[in-house]
């Protein structure tokens, strides 16, 4: 009888999908130790959130009114507090960019082991989570030696919770002591914009690290001028400064919906494949065929790209 | 003002590799300083150039191997390199972040820097962790994932804008001393110059033991145990295109015209 604690996220007045996730992985690892789920959510609109949470299998929600926005501060020690005061022993912090702001210093504060971007949760007589490494070429089987932890768990991994639910939804009146709260969030700035919206594209050409060299980006833009596409790209480009921040794909960068995504040189990071997943017809061309990439493709070509390009340029402009 | 940027050189396995018991057979790998960490260097090199009485210092865990990617990082401008390492931490299973967090803090508690630089996640095992442990571990403030930093000039905050998912920045002013966890695209890192290189093999090296630092390794929670690893199945059922480019290439042609996307 383990009880697990699972933290929402929020943003700019909306809780965000990847909240339902973990209520979802929260149920999930529950049910294996047969302990119960609370869910807590920390500051904004609270009340609100909370109705949004009461999903199917969700015993507790406790709601923290402090704030407006994320402050890793003022989660920190609320979340702790919460973990103490319902004696919760697995704490699950969604592997999101606010999780890795705070969870880590929660299982500092609290002296109990951490275990990120978890792809996989098992519970018998204790905890195994199952980890990607090497950028998802290897995947790996880790026990938890302690019967408590707090992990992090990688967004879009678990589907979200649907089912409404009837859970017993409580105020808690965290301390928070303001002497220690070291960060001021002044607010936000969108990124994106400049001359092109990727995210309205119904065709999208997109490169990756594959290109080798900044030069060779010409051949795509030929591509994507030849093909009457848009042109788009993965992340690496974007921090080479190859291509401007409005062209990057990914979680950190644009989601987009394209009828037709062509993922060239593209390995198919969990990053990417966010931004992208939802494109209606994927093809992929990579010269790796255990590529992450073909396993979202509906198309591919296992073969070099500075090949098939020019000769998919001939083809269309022939 | 004293920057501490703390690095780890990486194992990088490219796409044909065979599994060795619990890693990758070393013949698959090669060794790099961790790219996200290259971004750290070059920030701090850049605050060294900017203001005066900068030092920055580099430190590492690993083995005498690592020795060559921290070179590097003197090699880009830091000043001085520390690494932390024994037979004692060869024998962990797992160096896990809360390890690599106390091992640092010690570093940490010695150099009593006014900001420390991280990269956000190794490479390799991508835990994403080790940066805000560490402040928690030395109670600095912290901010994780930044890809803008403006210290300013009476050294007490730093503007930092942290890269939220969609496009979107926190923009956030933070303490210091503090532990910052930085982006990659936060600058655009140097290659080390040839007078770099041969300079760096001149500036100090310092290896320390769990010992000097004052880390007895038996007493650290060995928490995490590694049981197993495996290939990924393949969960592609994509129809691949077969033939050499040109018929690839026409093939692909003829899909684009069928979904409309390209005059047939």
């Amino acid at each position: 009888m383990s009880d697990v604690l699972a933290v929402a996220e929020h943003r700019q007045g909306e809780l965000r999908d990847v909240s339902l996730e973990l209520v979802t992985a929260g149920r999930d690892l529950a049910e294996q130790t047969g302990g119960d789920l609370h869910v807590a959510v920390v500051g904004g609109a609270v009340d609100e959130y909370a109705d949004a949470l009461d999903r199917e299998g969700v015993d507790a929600i406790h709601t923290v009114a402090h704030g407006d926005e994320f402050n890793h501060d003022v989660s920190t020690q609320a979340v702790e507090q919460l973990v103490a005061a319902v004696d919760a022993a697995f704490l699950l912090v969604p592997h999101s960019v606010n999780g890795m702001d705070y969870a880590p210093a929660v299982a500092a504060g609290l002296d109990r082991p951490l275990a990120t971007d978890v792809v996989g949760l098992d519970y018998d007589d204790g905890l195994t989570v199952t980890r990607e490494l090497y950028g998802g070429k290897v995947e790996g089987t880790v026990d938890v030696e302690d019967d408590w932890a707090v992990l992090t768990v990688r967004p879009a991994e678990w589907p979200v919770a649907e089912e409404p639910g009837d859970a017993t939804v409580e105020s808690f009146d965290a301390s928070i002591d303001d002497g220690a709260v070291r960060t001021t969030v002044n607010g936000f700035e969108e990124v994106a914009g400049g001359d092109v919206d990727i995210g309205e594209a119904e065709f999208i050409v997109s490169v990756g690290r594959g290109i080798d060299e900044e030069e060779n980006i010409a051949l795509i833009e030929d591509l994507a001028d030849a093909l009457g596409a848009t042109l788009a790209a993965s992340r690496p480009i974007v921090d080479n400064g190859w291509l401007p921040k409005n062209r990057q794909v990914g979680q950190s960068g644009k989601v987009v919906t394209p009828d037709v995504y062509i993922a060239i040189g593209i390995s198919g990071a969990v990053q990417h494949v966010a931004g992208m997943k939802g494109a209606e017809t994927i093809v992929a061309i990579n010269t790796d065929p255990d590529a992450p990439i073909f396993d979202i493709a509906d198309y591919g070509i296992v073969d070099d790209l500075f090949d098939v390009v020019p000769e998919l340029i001939e083809t269309v402009e022939g | 003002m004293k920057v501490l940027v703390t690095v780890k050189e990486v194992a990088v396995v490219g796409d044909e590799f065979e599994l060795d018991g619990l890693g990758i057979d070393d013949r698959y790998l090669t060794y790099e300083l961790n790219e996200w960490d290259d971004y750290a260097v070059e920030e701090a090199v850049q605050l060294a150039e900017a203001g005066d009485d900068v030092e920055v210092v580099v430190a590492t865990i690993g083995p005498e191997r690592s020795e060559e990617t921290v070179r590097q990082a003197l090699a880009k401008g830091a000043d001085r390199a520390i690494r932390v390492w024994d037979d004692s931490l060869a024998d962990l299973d797992v160096l896990d972040p809360a390890t690599k967090a106390t091992l640092l803090a010690a570093v940490v508690a010695d150099e009593d820097p006014d900001l420390v630089l991280t990269g956000v996640q190794g490479g390799d095992d991508a835990y994403g962790a080790t940066g805000v442990a560490l402040a928690r571990e030395v109670d600095y403030a912290w901010a994780a994932v930044v890809n803008d930093l403006d210290v300013g000039d009476d050294h007490e905050t730093a503007a930092v804008h942290r890269e939220l998912e969609g496009g979107v920045e926190e923009l956030t002013d933070v303490d210091l001393p503090a532990v910052l966890t930085i982006q990659t695209g936060i600058n655009d890192p140097r290659y080390a110059s040839l007078r770099g290189i041969r300079q760096a093999q001149s500036k100090p090296l310092d290896v320390r033991t769990t010992d000097d630092i004052g880390i007895d390794v038996a007493a650290l929670d060995d928490a995490l145990t590694l049981t197993d690893v495996y290939e990924p199945e393949t969960e592609s059922d994509a129809t691949v295109f077969e033939g050499d480019a040109g018929e690839t290439a026409d093939q692909l042609g003829d899909l684009l015209a069928d979904k409309g996307v390209v005059d047939g």
